[in-house]
């Protein structure tokens, strides 16, 4: 560690309990002159203690006590990773996808709610994966296509009384309509213009669906049918006839039948000519451009991809939920979606679904800190781009965009 | 004077007090733009924190009866003390999570700014209550009326105040040594270093500066529409950012017009197009939309060195 850091690492500390502190006074006092410092003090104890813990650890790390520990770990774990690279990776999926498919017949209701939850987050996470981790526009809008997908479902079940299977199609291709006509006049634009007209256009969807009352019954929200799958019947005669899902479980495989196709889907095309193309706008786009790049076409080719699976989310949302209201597509949600992939790391799809766990997943487990959920998200988010702007697991193909020299 | 006019003028007063506000939130954004070339994400979240702070302050000399015997030095005390408050939170915002990545990737800065608007937000919400908290009332006494347009003192109180503080503000910015310094700042980091400015210094304040203009802005829709809420800093946040754009971003006089034309054109919109009420939050946007498709530098000109769009 240099001195250089060191005087940098202190001088963040101190802006940081510096922050804090002025933070005390906004929390605690309350309008009427009352204080609450055992509310906040709730709040701020389990940020406090694992602030500290990580310090530690990082002191222990920085002062050498765990160089054998750590050097033996590290031996191990390159023998490991040696070992484990003779598998093809095909067999790793095949692995996980039958414990995944195995799940809820061990587990419970809660579990499978969670889980299907994860799984919903995990295509989102995906599709916003193309637009940010792979061809680098900063999406902030991304929830509308979610809002489509959920809206289209629910409005043709309702009307037409029409399948989920059919309506996922027409839903995908809306939401990637929707991407084309939001991506259009936008993606001219770069960095962080895009991002707030990314945004605004995001809040214009919501405000769109909260007041056409003739189409979407406004705030009141629209029942969406339960999803159905055609069954074959063998009594009477033989016939398809279409049996509503009902329980959890089941609708756990159609999640878990979507993000498998979005994995796949979404590894495929980012070893495609179209995924290096994206690669190639998100390192240098005049580069990209020059190199024959039709930048503008593949920019809008990554909008309306990321758009379908965005859709085909929102379309499973809607008939899991049985309901959708524009509540549901607030700015927050697109929020956590872009958490979840900047967590993850962006563009790395194992690192995508981790994120989708972590961050769906984990508040479901610590259910008392519920309300501290988009908090941490929030802290996390600004944490993450400070000590580890790659995410968790980082994607293998990144540039040196992460740390561009300005 | 005849109906249709009265009907004008009326929400051209109306117009011109919200984009009063708005300008003033502009402001902030536009200087950060202008120096380090960020959109500060957070920084509608110091406009919510200064609401909150007026609130709180202002509850409190209510409680201890202050508020009846000096209504006016209440309010001027508060004020003042929010936009400092505001200030300070800035800077510490700025150091914690825009400094270290000072030489990192837009996109990383950008993130960093998200995740601590929402950590800002939701700091406010569990705190303070997820419900809306009232301002004292019935300080301003009755509105009054001159050919028809009812004016309410809080609107004058407003236009007042956003005109001071833009005089005040376009003093620091050109007449003053420190202005001078930000200038430079903005115009070039290291030519300006080398000089002797300490950029450092320089970019603090200028947080310090626009989230205290924030903060004013704060506390003035809380008297104006009675109460604050621990989302209020979101939309009015990317209106303003828009009325920055407008008017270029990194142009301080820009802003001002920008935040004008905005208000302006929302209060119009809500009154004379069809459905325009409900619709009247999408104005901002597809102005921003417009401005960015078709004069990517805004109507005053850009002041950076830009190359982004």
């Amino acid at each position: 560690m240099t001195h250089g850091f060191r005087k940098q690492l202190l001088y963040f500390m101190v802006a940081l309990v510096w922050l804090f502190a002025l933070l005390w006074p906004l929390l605690d006092i309350n309008p009427d002159g009352t204080l609450g410092f055992w509310r906040s003090f709730a709040a701020w104890m389990p940020i406090a203690v694992a602030g500290s813990i990580v310090f530690v650890l990082y002191q222990i790390r920085q002062a050498g006590w765990l160089g054998a520990p750590a050097r033996m770990l590290e031996t191990g774990r390159q023998a490991l990773g040696a070992r484990l690279s003779l598998i093809p990776a095909w067999v790793w999926f095949v692995l996980i996808a039958a414990v995944f498919f195995a799940i809820p017949q061990f587990t419970d209701r809660r579990v499978h709610d969670i889980l299907i939850q994860v799984l919903v987050y995990v295509c989102l996470g995906l599709g916003l994966n193309i637009v940010i981790g792979l061809c680098g526009l900063l999406d902030l809008g991304f929830i509308a296509f979610y809002g489509v997908g959920a809206y289209t479902y629910a409005l043709l079940s309702l009307h037409y009384g029409i399948s989920f299977w059919l309506a996922l199609p027409v839903a995908a291709f809306l939401a990637m309509i929707a991407g084309c006509i939001i991506g259009y006049p936008t993606l001219r634009m770069r960095g962080d213009y895009l991002a707030i007209v990314t945004l605004g256009f995001g809040e214009i969807v919501r405000i769109i669906l909260n007041n056409w009352m003739s189409l979407t019954n406004g705030p009141n929200g629209v029942m969406a049918k339960p999803l159905t799958v055609p069954l074959p019947m063998f009594e009477g005669g033989f016939r398809i006839e279409e049996v509503a899902l009902r329980s959890l479980g089941d609708l756990y495989y159609v999640a878990f039948f979507l993000a498998i196709i979005t994995i796949i889907a979404v590894n495929r095309l980012n070893f495609s000519r179209i995924g290096r193309a994206w690669e190639a706008i998100r390192e240098d786009e005049t580069a990209a451009e020059l190199m024959g790049v039709n930048t503008f076409a593949f920019k809008l080719m990554a909008y309306a991809m990321g758009a379908v699976f965005g859709g085909l989310a929102g379309a499973f949302f809607a008939a899991r939920m049985g309901f959708v209201a524009p509540e549901s597509f607030t700015f927050l949600e697109s929020a956590l979606v872009l958490s979840i992939v900047v967590l993850g790391g962006m563009g790395s799809i194992p690192g995508i679904i981790l994120g989708a766990f972590a961050i769906i997943a984990l508040p479901e487990v610590f259910r008392e800190f519920q309300m501290y959920r988009m908090l941490a998200f929030g802290g996390a988010m600004t944490f993450m781009m400070l000590v580890r702007p790659a995410g968790l697991i980082p994607a293998k193909r990144m540039g040196k965009r992460g740390e561009e020299e300005e | 004077m005849d109906n249709a006019f009265t009907f004008f003028a009326q929400q051209m007063l109306n117009g011109l007090t919200l984009g009063g506000l708005y300008a003033l939130i502009a402001l902030g954004y536009t200087m950060v733009y202008g120096i380090i070339q960020l959109i500060n994400f957070a920084h509608g979240e110091f406009f919510a924190a200064g609401g909150y702070m007026g609130v709180i302050l202002l509850s409190y000399m209510a409680g201890a009866g202050y508020m009846d015997t000096h209504p006016w030095l209440c309010i001027g005390f508060s004020l003042v003390l929010s936009m400092l408050y505001c200030a300070m939170l800035a800077m510490a915002v700025e150091k914690v999570a825009y400094k270290p990545l000072r030489h990192s990737s837009r996109l990383s800065v950008l993130l960093s700014a998200l995740g601590m608007s929402i950590f800002l937000q939701n700091a406010l919400m569990l705190t303070q209550g997820v419900y809306d908290k009232a301002y004292p009332g019935g300080i301003f006494g009755a509105p009054f009326e001159i050919g028809g347009v009812i004016v309410n003192y809080m609107q004058l109180l407003i236009l007042a105040l956003t005109a001071g503080l833009l005089v005040a503000l376009n003093f620091l910015v050109f007449k003053t040594r420190v202005g001078r310094a930000m200038r430079a700042t903005a115009q070039d980091k290291v030519m300006s270093a080398l000089v002797g400015i300490n950029s450092n210094r320089v970019i603090s304040l200028t947080f310090a500066i626009g989230a205290g203009l924030a903060a004013a802005a704060g506390i003035m829709v809380g008297f104006y529409y009675g109460s604050v809420r621990f989302e209020m800093g979101f939309v009015p946040g990317i209106k303003a950012f828009a009325a920055a754009v407008l008017g270029g971003i990194g142009n301080i006089t820009g802003a001002m017009i920008g935040g004008f034309i905005i208000g302006m054109v929302e209060i119009m919109a809500a009154a004379y197009i069809p459905y325009g009420g409900e619709y009247k939050d999408v104005c901002a946007f597809i102005i921003l939309i417009a401005v960015l498709y078709f004069r990517p530098t805004g109507i005053m000109g850009e002041n950076v060195d830009d190359t982004r769009v």
